[in-house]
């Protein structure tokens, strides 16, 4: 009875979805203020609905009914609780409920926190987020329901994916879709101001919170997946160029050119339809993202069950999301004027310079996450893209854009001069080049690429603490008299430079070994001794758990105790390796078990990884960036009180580097 | 309309036109090695009778579809009634191999759904599946008269399968 009632609610949703996508939309442009109205109550219903499916379905999972095919196929009676819970977004059907639920909770945010926008503007903006939620709710019911029975009913379910069984998991797809799908609100927002040909600063205010907001998320939800992955498939990567993968970062990439470009566009008027395209971009990269995973037309370590049918459906769906955006760009955008000029060198040429490296990078991504498919298509053969031509095209185009995130915070808007440059960045150079020569020779060895590395960790570091530092000095009120997004842009600077020195040493400086190990043997790695004590079997509640002992020596003496297992899954009888982790802010020690070699010997295989939790950590340090912009006092007006239009308007009366 | 504006649409139509032609390709279809090769030999003890044996050789002369199944399975379940009605039609015989199972569950399984199977093998340790390579269960394979494999289908069959692919491939097999 209870997935009837969440099927029901999945289609009470779409009807209120069909409303909300067109008589906002037609009240905007008639001027009548009660269609206008309509939006609010439309978008809180929708969200209302969308989570009593999600609930339904939820309850479906903990209660174990298997006469549901979904939860037949992605849950089991003995699998512990928070996983059930996690199985709900743990296959295609499910994945697509927490899509739409997250859209709907953000168009209840911008319902709620929009009452200071002018009522045709946030009705076009819930209005459009309407009609993507038409697209998502129909794709659900009409090819992937996730409350479809199976009768009769199964005895016992599949069992979770045992990859899926996991602590990552749990959060990482809910802040990854929320990230995701948080685009789609800026996506919104560029339409409505294409549709209702007012593309000026004011936009470009009002969806630059929302865009950050999502931002950090996706930021947080990308981290998490690389950490998942670094310590659950057991071999130590942190990043594999996986088609997957590449879908969350291309939105992310061109989020973060957005929210730059958004910047210019608020304060100086400039790049007013660059950052619309922009906007365009990043969420039709999040549906691509989507269909890329969904579709199965590119194979990955990800890949869930997939279906060519529902394929054609997101592609549809794309081609006329994207498709009309981009037509009613093309008809729009030429019709909007210049912003103001600028000279060669001023912050808004040094902000389009990295706007531009930013988008580079993420059509090389786009390139070679595609090339396979395009090579196939054209029936020139199968082949895969790895990581070779991704590290190569990448790297080429970050270092520069690393270097002018350094430059950008001091040059002036509108024109900027060289020598004053020079004069004010010189220390910071000259530290990181010191840095670059002696810090590698500490870690062992110099190497170039190291020495890049450090160069432009310590570059933009310094600079950011120099600029920080002088804008202290400048603010009364000192550091607590600083504006929050100005803080924010520092603090996220910096976690871009802890992201590039955990990269840098953990690909220069690590260690590996395969070895085989027999009870009472050692092994060096990375300075530590690793003692292999032996494996005994452990039952688990869902499966059997062949868990080894090793015990590192530091200088004879045993330091820390290791666990590495290796499971077996009851269900799916597919065996796991759960990493042994012994992590501190400088290294980590990771262990994992490969196969049993008999007479008690086994393969064992041990990392030293120095530095790899500063990848995650620097991406934690953004996103927190991105929190603190979010709690500017600007914002926190928009959001709080009912705000004039006029006074958001006004210009100037803010410090100018921001 | 400006020129200028369309060049965001024009590299979408492109990049959308490519994702179609590419929805109709399969990436996972790498072409089996054991395609046009002969079927692995195996002697695995009938499901229904474990003394009496079964081998591919005893099947020579005839076209036969050869289907990995498993109770525990339920992507099997879902095309079950595609086997049973295609075992009924009379144009292919089908054989199982019951992949890591156990007889009462798997016995059981048939008495609830039906028996399309003219036998079925127990391969309950999975060592045939590895010769085979099967990756996931359910997984069908078609052999002719010689014991050569013609065609393999990962995952469960379909109905456009069935008619557009295996049928006309058995009748010209026969043929």
């Amino acid at each position: 009875m209870i997935p009837e009632i969440g099927h029901l609610a999945l289609i009470i949703a779409l009807c209120l979805a069909l409303v909300q996508a067109t008589v906002p939309m037609i009240g905007a442009a008639r001027g009548n203020a009660v269609w206008c109205a309509a939006a609010r109550p439309l978008a809180l219903g929708q969200l209302t609905f969308v989570l009593l499916a999600f609930s339904c379905l939820t309850h479906a999972f903990v209660t174990n009914d298997f006469s549901v095919l979904y939860v037949a196929d992605h849950s089991n009676s003995r699998l512990p609780l928070q996983y059930r819970i996690a199985g709900v977004w743990g296959g295609h059907e499910g994945s697509l409920l927490l899509w739409v639920t997250m859209l709907g909770g953000w168009t209840a945010a911008v319902a709620l926190f929009s009452r200071h926008l002018p009522e045709d503007m946030s009705a076009r903006v819930i209005s459009v987020m309407g009609l993507v939620s038409v697209g998502f709710l129909s794709f659900m019911l009409f090819t992937s329901n996730p409350f479809d029975r199976l009768i009769p009913g199964a005895v016992e379910g599949q069992d979770l994916n045992p990859l899926l069984q996991d602590p990552g998991l749990v959060i990482h797809p809910p802040m990854l879709y929320m990230g995701y799908v948080g685009f789609s609100v800026a996506f919104a927002f560029a339409i409505a101001a294409l549709i209702s040909g007012r593309l000026d600063a004011t936009w470009a205010r009002w969806s630059r919170p929302w865009t950050v907001a999502a931002w950090s998320v996706l930021t947080i939800g990308i981290a998490l997946g690389s950490w998942w992955s670094y310590y659950e498939l057991g071999w130590g990567g942190w990043w594999f160029w996986d088609p997957v993968e590449n879908a969350s970062f291309m939105p992310w990439l061109v989020g973060t050119a957005l929210i730059h470009s958004l910047a210019v566009t608020e304060k100086r008027g400039g790049f007013k339809t660059w950052t619309v395209l922009l906007a365009i971009c990043a969420f039709s990269l999040s549906l691509l993202g989507t269909f890329l995973v969904r579709s199965g037309v590119l194979t990955s370590v990800h890949a869930f069950a997939t279906d060519p049918e529902r394929g054609v459906f997101i592609l549809a769906f794309l081609f006329v999301v994207i498709g009309a955006s981009l037509t009613l760009y093309a008809w729009r955008a030429p019709k909007v004027g210049l912003g103001g000029r600028f000279a060669l060198l001023s912050r808004e040429s040094l902000l389009l310079t990295n706007n531009v490296l930013l988008v580079a990078a993420a059509g090389s991504v786009l390139l070679g996450t595609l090339y396979p498919l395009v090579l196939d298509a054209l029936g020139l053969g199968k082949i895969s893209v790895g990581p070779p031509y991704f590290n190569a095209v990448f790297l080429p185009l970050m270092v520069p854009a690393i270097f002018l995130m350094g430059v950008g915070p001091y040059a002036r808007w509108k024109k900027a001069e060289l020598p004053e440059l020079a004069k004010r960045l010189k220390w910071a150079l000259a530290s990181g080049v010191v840095a670059a020569l002696v810090l590698p020779f500490f870690m062992g060895s110099w190497r170039p690429l190291v020495a890049l590395g450090v160069l432009l960790a310590v570059w933009v570091i310094a600079a950011g603490g120099m600029g920080l530092v002088a804008r202290i000095r400048a603010t009364p009120g000192g550091f607590f008299g600083l504006p929050r997004s100005y803080l924010g842009m520092q603090i996220a600077h910096a976690g871009v430079a802890v992201v590039i020195v955990g990269i840098t040493m953990v690909t220069a400086y690590q260690e590996e070994r395969d070895v085989r190990m027999d009870v009472g043997d050692t092994a060096v790695v990375g300075g530590h001794t690793f003692r292999f004590d032996g494996v005994r079997g452990m039952p688990g509640p869902n499966y059997q758990s062949s868990m080894g002992t090793i015990t590192v020596l530091d200088d004879g003496v045993a330091t820390r105790v290791l666990h590495p297992e290796k499971r077996v899954y009851t269900v799916q009888t597919n065996p796991m390796t759960e990493a042994a982790i012994q992590s501190n802010p400088v290294r980590d020690l990771y262990v994992s078990l490969g196969e049993p070699l008999g007479g008690g010997a086994w393969s064992v295989r041990i990392y030293f990884k120095p530095f790899v939790s500063w990848i995650w950590g620097g991406a934690v340090i953004m996103a927190l960036g991105g929190f603190t912009a979010l709690s500017d006092s600007r914002y926190r007006l928009v959001l709080g009180r009912r705000f004039r239009p006029r006074a958001l308007r006004r210009k100037g009366t803010e410090a100018p580097a921001r | 309309m400006k020129a200028r504006g369309l060049v965001p649409l024009v590299v979408f139509v492109v990049m959308a036109g490519f994702l179609w032609v590419g929805l109709k390709l399969d990436p996972r279809e790498v072409p089996s090695p054991l395609i046009d090769k002969p079927a692995p030999d195996f002697s695995l003890p009938l499901l229904d009778a474990p003394d009496a044996k079964l081998s591919p050789a005893d099947l020579r002369g005839q076209v036969w579809l050869f289907n990995v199944w498993a109770s525990w399975c339920v992507a099997c379940r879902q095309e079950h009634p595609l086997l049973v009605q295609l075992a009924r039609s009379g144009e292919v015989p089908v054989y199982g191999l019951n992949y890591k199972d156990t007889i009462p569950a798997a016995t059981d399984w048939l008495d609830r759904f039906g028996n399309p199977y003219a036998a079925t093998v127990v391969d309950a340790d999975g060592r045939v599946g590895i010769d085979y390579g099967v990756y996931g269960v359910p997984e069908t394979y078609l052999i002719d008269k010689e014991g050569t494999i013609r065609f393999k289908q990962i995952g469960p069959l379909t109905p456009v399968v069935i008619e557009k692919t295996i049928l006309p491939l058995v009748r010209e097999l026969n043929a």
